[in-house]
């Protein structure tokens, strides 16, 4: 149980800042998730707060006590990796022992704790099997199961998830979140799937090169992204994203088509945001946005749409009730819900609130 | 495992007939001619033999300079095949630790393995040659009366040494390939378990290291064996008497120089034995704790 505190953290590699200057306070027993594409960093920070990576600058703290200068060993965390690195030679039931007999805990209160975790992550009838003789869901519950008999101040997890088919993470999914609740346990978690990020995280680091774009609820991420970029990036499919015109107002689209819009910031070139589900269809005569179809792919429930802005080549994918029959050359009306228009600045990306 | 079809029986055996024809000529000929010559008794001139049945090998086995031979081919083999590994896995794992000219040092470790073992014995011989050896001074110096043409013990050490830091870059080549082969996530899971380097190495390198020891074990043996014949004829010849005589420095000198063939002969044969018997015995119960990732 701690809290973690990171600090103007930094990370450079050869003169080369890849971790600009993250600070964040995440108190006890939250459900932290470090979201971003590819390359952002995200696998670096944890790393860094899990000893891995030495920290260039900013200190992190855990628990009260700065780790900088601090083995691994001695910050008391528990981190899951991505391909599990569970150890080879060893059977599930040393695997997860192997943490317990380095801290010299007794052999009688070790075979408690491994049995605990068996029976929370199902594993008992495996304890004896070499990790090769495991499926991959398994290995990961093993991977779990080492971390959990710990108790550790901290849990880190990096992508655990990535390496499952998609019926098995939603199934881990939900059992990490089950697992949290029950232990209480501040956790790190670093993924890359945003469904991961939205369903799981107490609060979401957004991050984008080395910078935190964003830290919220999944929540205010989603109604109230920070930038452009965050924007972009959760939410599914993703929101429409383009240059518009400013004009007291309303505003003028790609393909000049002019569309009333309460509350539009200041006069002069401005970046639109609007979800794919904050579309409706236009009333006869309504102003609206013209959408041509380029194709229809339907899910059963929805059905998503993308196309055209009419006499424009701007993208927009629009969400349609699963029983549309729009199709491919059709032309859809389409008016945004005046509650969830998003403004960026077109040059910093930053968000602008409403006037 | 995919099944190739060959479509005639004949392609199957050209194909593995240049390998059959090596192993053939070079093995198994060689090895009968040495069996035969085994059972043969020769005239002092070379001009007739006799047929002995196993008397060679009788007399070879009862013979105490035999049993010497094979004594010390025991602490020979025993230490070589020990050093040569421990170190070669010392420096793999120091190599392993650098950052900045890795390739070179690599490179660097590499190189006595493309020295020819008799000039690697003269190597050795001229720096620990008790008069004019350029580091036996500096021995006596210390008060360590060294001389390996008298002291038996000290010409042990020297071609020890000598055969050790030959098969050292042979052994840092595979420690170096194993270790890389050990994914680095494993030894951060270990440091977050909680363990020390030293630790995590005996818990977690050591044994997935396994194969590749195992494999440096079956090889540094026949090595030992074998292959250290020019170091010990270019260092010591077989003395001072005969404290470094190998058996298979015994065999050379029992044939070539003593030309007593069938003795040698007798004695090939039992040598051949001998390495069947211990890379059978390694197999058999060495490689059953090895895990194979």
């Amino acid at each position: 149980m701690a809290r973690i505190l990171l600090n103007d953290v930094r990370k450079s590699y050869a003169g080369n800042q890849v971790i600009h200057g993250i600070t964040m306070d995440i108190p006890d027993g939250e459900f932290v998730v470090i979201v971003g594409p590819s390359g952002c960093g995200k696998s670096t920070l944890l790393r860094m707060v899990a000893g891995l990576e030495a920290i260039t600058d900013g200190t992190i703290e855990i628990g009260g006590t700065v780790v900088n200068k601090l083995e691994p060993r001695q910050r008391d965390i528990a981190m899951v990796f991505q391909n599990y690195a569970l150890y080879p030679h060893m059977s599930v039931r040393e695997n997860m022992a192997y943490g317990l007999k380095i801290a010299r805990m007794q052999a009688s209160e070790i075979e408690a704790r491994v049995q605990r975790a068996a029976k929370m992550l199902e594993l008992e009838p495996f304890l004896d099997r070499k990790p090769r003789a495991l499926s991959g869901g398994q290995r990961q519950r093993v991977a779990m199961g080492r971390a959990l008999v710990r108790e550790p101040a901290a849990f880190l997890l990096d992508e655990p998830l990535s390496n499952l088919d998609a019926k098995l993470r939603v199934q881990m999914r939900l059992q990490i979140k089950e697992m949290h609740l029950n232990t209480g346990q501040t956790t790190l978690y670093v993924t890359h799937d945003q469904v991961e990020a939205m369903t799981l995280a107490d609060r979401l680091i957004v991050m984008n090169k080395g910078v935190a774009e964003q830290i919220a609820t999944p929540l205010e991420v989603y109604q109230t992204p920070a930038t452009e970029f965050v924007a972009g990036f959760i939410g599914s499919p993703a929101m429409n994203i383009f240059s518009v015109e400013s004009r007291g107002y309303s505003a003028i689209l790609p393909g000049g088509h002019v569309l009333p819009l309460p509350g539009i910031p200041h006069e002069g070139a401005l970046r639109l945001g609007l979800r794919p589900e904050h579309l409706r269809p236009a009333a006869p005569g309504e102003n609206a946005i013209p959408v041509e179809l380029r194709s229809v792919e339907r899910l059963g429930a929805d059905a998503f749409g993308y196309g055209v802005i009419r006499g424009s080549d701007t993208a927009m994918t629009l969400r349609l009730p699963g029983t549309s029959q729009a199709r491919r050359g059709d032309v859809v009306e389409l008016v945004p819900d005046p509650a969830h228009l998003h403004f960026f600045d077109a040059d910093t990306g930053a968000r602008i609130a409403e006037a | 495992m995919r099944r190739t079809v060959f479509p005639h029986k004949l392609l199957p055996w050209l194909l593995v007939a240049p390998q059959l024809a090596i192993t053939l000529i070079f093995f198994y000929w060689p090895a009968g001619q040495a069996f035969r010559q085994s059972m043969l008794k020769e005239d002092p001139f070379g001009l007739s033999s006799t047929f002995v049945g196993f008397a060679n090998f009788r007399r070879v086995l009862s013979d105490p300079n035999y049993l010497n031979s094979l004594q010390v081919t025991v602490i020979f083999s025993a230490l070589v095949a020990f050093f040569a590994m421990a170190i070669a896995l010392f420096l793999a794992v120091q190599a392993e630790k650098i950052v900045r000219g890795k390739g070179f040092y690599r490179t660097m470790m590499i190189w006595p393995y493309a020295v020819a073992p008799a000039i690697a014995g003269m190597l050795w011989l001229f720096m620990f040659n008790p008069s004019f050896g350029t580091l036996a001074r500096p021995l006596r110096a210390m008060g360590i009366n060294w001389n390996p043409l008298l002291n038996s013990d000290h010409a042990m050490i020297l071609i020890v040494a000598a055969a050790t830091w030959k098969q050292i870059s042979y052994n840092f080549l595979f420690f170096v390939a194993g270790l890389q082969a050990i994914p680095r996530s494993l030894l951060e899971a270990a440091a977050i378990d909680g363990a020390s380097r030293r630790h995590s190495f005996w818990t977690i390198t050591f044994p997935l290291l396994a194969p590749t020891t195992f494999f440096l074990l079956v090889v540094n043996t026949v090595y030992a064996l074998f292959d250290t014949f020019g170091i010990i004829h270019a260092v010591t010849g077989g003395g001072p008497g005969k404290a470094t005589e190998t058996l298979v420095y015994k065999v050379y000198n029992d044939g070539f120089v003593n030309l007593i063939m069938g003795d040698s002969a007798a004695q090939s044969v039992i040598l051949m034995v001998i390495v069947i018997a211990l890379t059978a015995f390694q197999f058999r119960f060495i490689e059953r704790r090895v895990h194979y990732g």
